[in-house]
């Protein structure tokens, strides 16, 4: 379906396929399995001008919005989903300085960051905080001119390999959600170590890490905005950057729809294609349908907040939501339609179901989402 | 250093197949690309630029479409295209182009150096890059697969050759043909495809250049086309059937003659 | 309008598309009215594109009813008197001093050729020191040996080969030079042909000579090898062609020919050269030139691995030949480049070409088609190569070859 993409944005679509095309396909396989972080890959997209396109004209970037970068995001990833991810995870640790810097941290940080020379991630999970964010340990101790760090961050996408982080910590334990700040935190900060590496189901070419602060010790000048504003940076940051979960979910499901195609017109079975079988046609059907379904809700959402709308959560969950719920069902079908070879890791298709399953529990559960959802639902119902 | 870059648009051979009905090609939604050896060619001016400053320019002869090869090499980082297209260029062989692109680079002036691709993958003669340097008097060095360093106004490369290669200097201006050892081209940047839509591609047409008329076209053209057919297709033969040491035995009992 | 279609003798047959390479012709319906508007009849009339149109003239023979009118433009150029222009050329390639054997393999062609023309062959002959290669080159075809020797000239360069070449041809008028297809032929003859303003054809598979007009027909692919021209060079001279390494055969060496010695020298200047050879770097094959092998082994994706062409390697040894890869080896950085035939690699015309585990898409087809016989190993029996092999092999490479080897080990020893 066209969906009337400026000229820019074809050309991010055009350049980001021939990336995808040229130079993720031959590869995937191979990062899948030695789970190597794909700085050839970042080099390439940096090269490409793919990271300024969601940063500010102002400071380095090419003045894109959420819906450029969706783009681009779904079309890496109908080539994989997991090199994608280290792409869309530094824009999601980019968003904070975006949104909430001052001038001169922005300065500090957005060039590099857009000129893919350094990646960011943002981190907020730890052990005894996923879903239930408002209870992480991490603390923040103003001394004089700095902060002190302590505790550990876990499951970091882009974790040791970015140069720039975001870190939601605890400056004020009695103010409860209140008391969380937000604060930039760089690679080579005394201090600041990295822990296991995971070792994933899917979208293993990311890096997946524990980030831990000993005394870490930041400059104050560090600080997002000011303190207490922890959990507002980090909503406002999500706001922005489930899109672009959702557009790798699409990409995911478009790629495994496309393989499901490819291999229905030529396995032979009965003596004649599978594709020429009613019931293969009807599941084709369903899950072109629905990832044309999640397009539409995610490209209007991305539409929604380049346009300033204001109260973008309950909309930017439902289209995270139903896209990896899509992903899921169309690369799980996808495998079914490859039948034993679906299962064998001779074929591309498998990855695409473990990559998929990530993206139904990351940055938000798909649970966290409806609650999101029904708890706006019923506030404006109220009214 | 000034840098020309003379490319050509080609049709992408891997798709071009024969009708079986007619045996004549089938051009029919074949994609022009730019001829894969000018890619190379592409990318060592764009590195040059970016290693020594200068201007880069990209030229091609042929029809109003070869356009867009231009703004390729332009989001790839080349400054500036100019096509050279008139129907008197119509019909030319390697000596009328090599004759053509020449005389722009004439027009253009001031340059260090020339780079072109090895050959074309639709003529594959390579005689182009080799007839522009005689045109303008200039030295060349063909199959180039490193340029080791520019110092001084020259230059020192590596040619290779059908045992290895060979270490020649050159004194600028100088042209070069490359070969695809020599780097690996880059996708182009969102800003180079933004400033590639908007630029403005000269068009120089016979008018412009001031050329001889009798030495390009067809008229220039020394060699003429004089027949056009499809080879002979090369038939399948047999398959030998049978389990792994009977089809051994058998292709060795084929084989045997032929090998002593 | 250097090529039209008389409207009213064509019939919209399109006999002429199908024969245009490069789909330039379209038929177009062209509305006649006779002036009452009840009475419009529309033709289906032939429309050349004029900026697809080549001018090869592929259509002009093709319309039966001679509707295609193609002005070739008469050259005013001075053209030399053609017929001042006698004897066929060989550039004889050296390296080290050691005649390559593509000069031999052309010799014999012009002789061949020079019979038809009743002319004689000589070979053109620059390097250093190597009066000792002479009589080769007399039993192995030529009539006379131009021979040019100078320090300068030991190793080939662009420059001084093309000064002492272009005096050598404006001096003794031949009107046919041909030379081999190599790095070297090729720089050297462009330059050449530029220099003297005359036609110059690259790669020929097939040289003749048309009986009327006694003038060099040439023969060569283009688009991959998808098809093939047959190209002259009618108004000048000499007639050069470059032609490809085991493409022609040469002669069987008579010891008991005679020629003629001619030596030329020049002056100092003419053997100058803006560029300067500092060095020359042989890269060690571990094995047979590809490019001379008689036999090759080549293997393609089938092979799964680096250390698996060490099976080709086995039976290559055995056999006596060269391994030779697809680029898909090349490109997964399992074997050198220098080891792959095909479009982008080497063209080799082995006697032997035994490929594992390659599929056979064209851009390979088009290096190795000169090959006389084509053996194929692989797995999927709807691989491309099967259609144009001369054995296939259905089944699993790993077991076939090793067999193979065995096998022929077993047998060439006897």
């Amino acid at each position: 379906m066209d969906y009337l993409l400026s000229e820019e944005q074809k050309m991010i679509q055009q350049l980001c396929r021939q990336i995808a095309e040229d130079k993720i396909k031959p590869v995937a396989a191979e990062y899948d399995k030695t789970k190597k972080f794909p700085w050839d890959i970042i080099k390439i997209l940096a090269q490409s001008d793919l990271f300024a396109i969601f940063v500010p004209t102002e400071y380095g970037g090419t003045g894109g919005g959420v819906l450029d970068l969706c783009i681009a995001t779904e079309e890496l990833s109908r080539a994989c989903g997991g090199i994608a991810v280290c792409y869309a995870a530094s824009a999601l640790g980019t968003f904070p300085i975006i949104l909430f810097g001052n001038d001169e941290q922005k300065k500090k940080y957005l060039p590099d960051l857009a000129s893919g020379k350094k990646i960011a991630a943002f981190a907020i999970t730890e052990p005894e905080a996923g879903s239930d964010a408002s209870a992480i340990k991490t603390t923040a101790k103003k001394q004089g001119d700095y902060y002190i760090l302590n505790g550990t961050k876990h499951f970091i996408t882009n974790g040791g390999e970015a140069e720039v982080y975001t870190i939601i910590a605890m400056t004020d334990k009695t103010k409860g959600a209140r008391g969380a700040s937000a604060f930039i935190v760089e690679k080579d900060a005394a201090g600041f170590t990295f822990g296991k590496e995971e070792d994933k189901l899917g979208i293993r070419a990311s890096a997946t890490r524990e980030l831990v602060f000993n005394d870490c010790k930041i400059p104050k000048e560090s600080l997002l905005v000011k303190e207490g504003m922890g959990f507002i940076v980090t909503m406002k940051t999500f706001d922005m950057s489930r899109p672009g979960v959702a557009a790798q979910a699409l990409g995911i499901a478009q790629g495994a729809l496309e393989a499901a195609v490819r291999y229905a017109k030529e396995r032979q079975q009965f003596g004649k294609s599978i594709s020429s079988f009613q019931g293969i046609q009807w599941m084709l059907a369903d899950m072109a349908t629905e990832i044309e379904a999640a397009r539409s809700l995610v490209y209007s959402v991305a539409r929604a907040i380049d346009a300033g709308t204001k109260d973008i959560s309950k909309d930017s969950a439902m289209a995270k939501l139903y896209a990896s719920d899509v992903a899921m069902r169309v690369s799980t079908d996808a495998v079914q339609i490859f039948g034993g070879y679906g299962y064998m890791k001779d074929y591309p298709v498998e990855k695409y179901m473990r990559d998929a399953k990530i993206t139904q529990i990351y940055e938000g559960t798909n649970q966290i989402q409806r609650n999101i959802i029904a708890l706006q639902l019923i506030k404006e119902m109220a009214k | 250093m000034n840098i020309i870059v003379c490319i050509k648009q080609v049709p992408e051979t891997t798709q071009v197949q024969i009708n079986p009905e007619t045996n004549t090609l089938i051009r029919k939604g074949v994609k022009s690309i730019i001829n894969p050896f000018d890619m190379y060619a592409i990318e060592e001016a764009v590195r040059l630029k970016e290693k020594f400053g200068g201007k880069t320019t990209v030229i091609t002869m042929g029809p109003p479409q070869a356009d867009a090869a231009l703004r390729e090499a332009i989001s790839m980082g080349i400054d500036e295209g100019i096509l050279l297209s008139d129907p008197a260029f119509a019909g030319s062989d390697t000596w009328a182009t090599s004759y053509t692109l020449a005389g722009a680079i004439k027009k253009i002036g001031g340059f260090d150096l020339i780079i072109c691709g090895k050959q074309a993958s639709d003529g594959d003669t390579a005689q182009v890059g080799p007839g522009i340097s005689m045109h303008l008097d200039i030295p060349q060095v063909t199959y180039v697969k490193k340029i080791e360093e520019i110092k001084g106004g020259s230059m020192r490369v590596e040619r290779m050759t059908e045992e290895g290669f060979e270490i020649i200097e050159t004194p600028l201006p100088a042209l070069l043909t490359v070969v695809k050892e020599i780097n690996e081209p880059r996708i182009p940047s969102l800003r180079g495809m933004m400033k590639a839509r908007q630029a403005k591609i000269a068009t120089w047409s016979q008018k412009e250049l001031g050329l001889d008329s009798e030495r390009i076209g067809l008229s220039g053209s020394p060699t003429q086309v004089i027949k056009i057919f499809t080879p002979p297709q090369r038939s399948g033969g047999q398959i030998i059937p049978g389990e792994t040491q009977e089809v051994v035995d058998k292709l060795v009992e084929l084989l045997k003659g032929e090998i002593n | 309008m250097p090529i039209q279609i008389i409207i009213e003798k064509c019939t919209g047959c399109s006999l002429c598309i199908k024969a245009c390479p490069f789909d330039a012709i379209r038929i177009m319906d062209k509305l006649e009215s006779s002036g009452s508007a009840s009475d419009s009849r529309s033709h289906k009339k032939a429309v050349i594109d004029l900026d697809k149109c080549n001018l090869c003239g592929a259509c002009v023979p093709a319309c039966k009813l001679k509707a295609v009118l193609l002005e070739k433009a008469e050259t005013a150029a001075p053209n030399p008197s053609l017929k001042d222009y006698k004897g066929i050329w060989i550039f004889i390639e050296q390296k080290q001093g050691k005649v390559q054997s593509v000069s031999y393999e052309l010799l014999g062609k012009a002789q061949e050729l020079a019979k038809k023309l009743t002319t004689q062959v000589s070979a053109v002959f620059l390097g250093n020191n190597v009066e000792d290669q002479l009589d080769e080159l007399i039993w192995h075809g030529a009539d006379n040996v131009y021979l040019v020797e100078a320090p300068e000239l030991a190793n080939f360069q662009d420059e001084p080969y093309t000064n002492v070449l272009v005096r050598l041809i404006l001096e003794y008028k031949p009107e046919i030079l041909l030379c081999g297809a190599t790095s070297i032929g090729r720089s050297l003859i462009s330059r050449v042909a530029v220099k003297i303003n005359t036609g110059l054809t690259a790669d020929c598979t097939g040289l003749d000579i048309d009986p009327e007009k006694k003038i060099l027909l040439q023969t060569r692919p283009a688009f991959g090898g998808n098809i093939m021209a047959t190209i002259i060079t009618p108004r000048h001279r000499p007639q050069m062609a470059t032609v490809r390494h085991k493409v022609m055969q040469p002669m069987a060496p008579d010891k008991r020919r005679q020629g003629k010695i001619i030596r030329e020298s020049f002056d100092p200047y003419v053997y100058t050269s803006r560029a300067k050879l500092l060095d020359i770097v042989d890269e060690v094959e571990t094995l047979v030139n590809l490019a001379e092998a008689d036999i090759i082994v080549s293997g393609g994706r089938g092979m799964g691995g680096p250390e698996n062409f060490k099976l080709l390697e086995e039976l290559a040894k055995v056999l006596g030949g060269a391994v030779g890869a697809s680029r898909a080896a090349v490109d997964a950085g399992w074997i050198p480049y220098s080891h792959q035939v095909g479009q982008t690699g080497r063209t080799v015309a082995p006697k032997i070409y035994i490929a594992c585990g390659i599929s056979g898409q064209i851009q390979h087809f088009v290096g190795m088609s000169s090959s006389k016989i084509i053996i194929a190993i692989n797995k999927d029996p709807d691989a491309p190569i099967f259609k144009f092999a001369t054995y296939g092999l259905i089944g699993d490479l790993f077991q076939i070859v090793p067999a193979l080897t065995k096998k022929f080990k077993e047998t060439l020893r006897k």
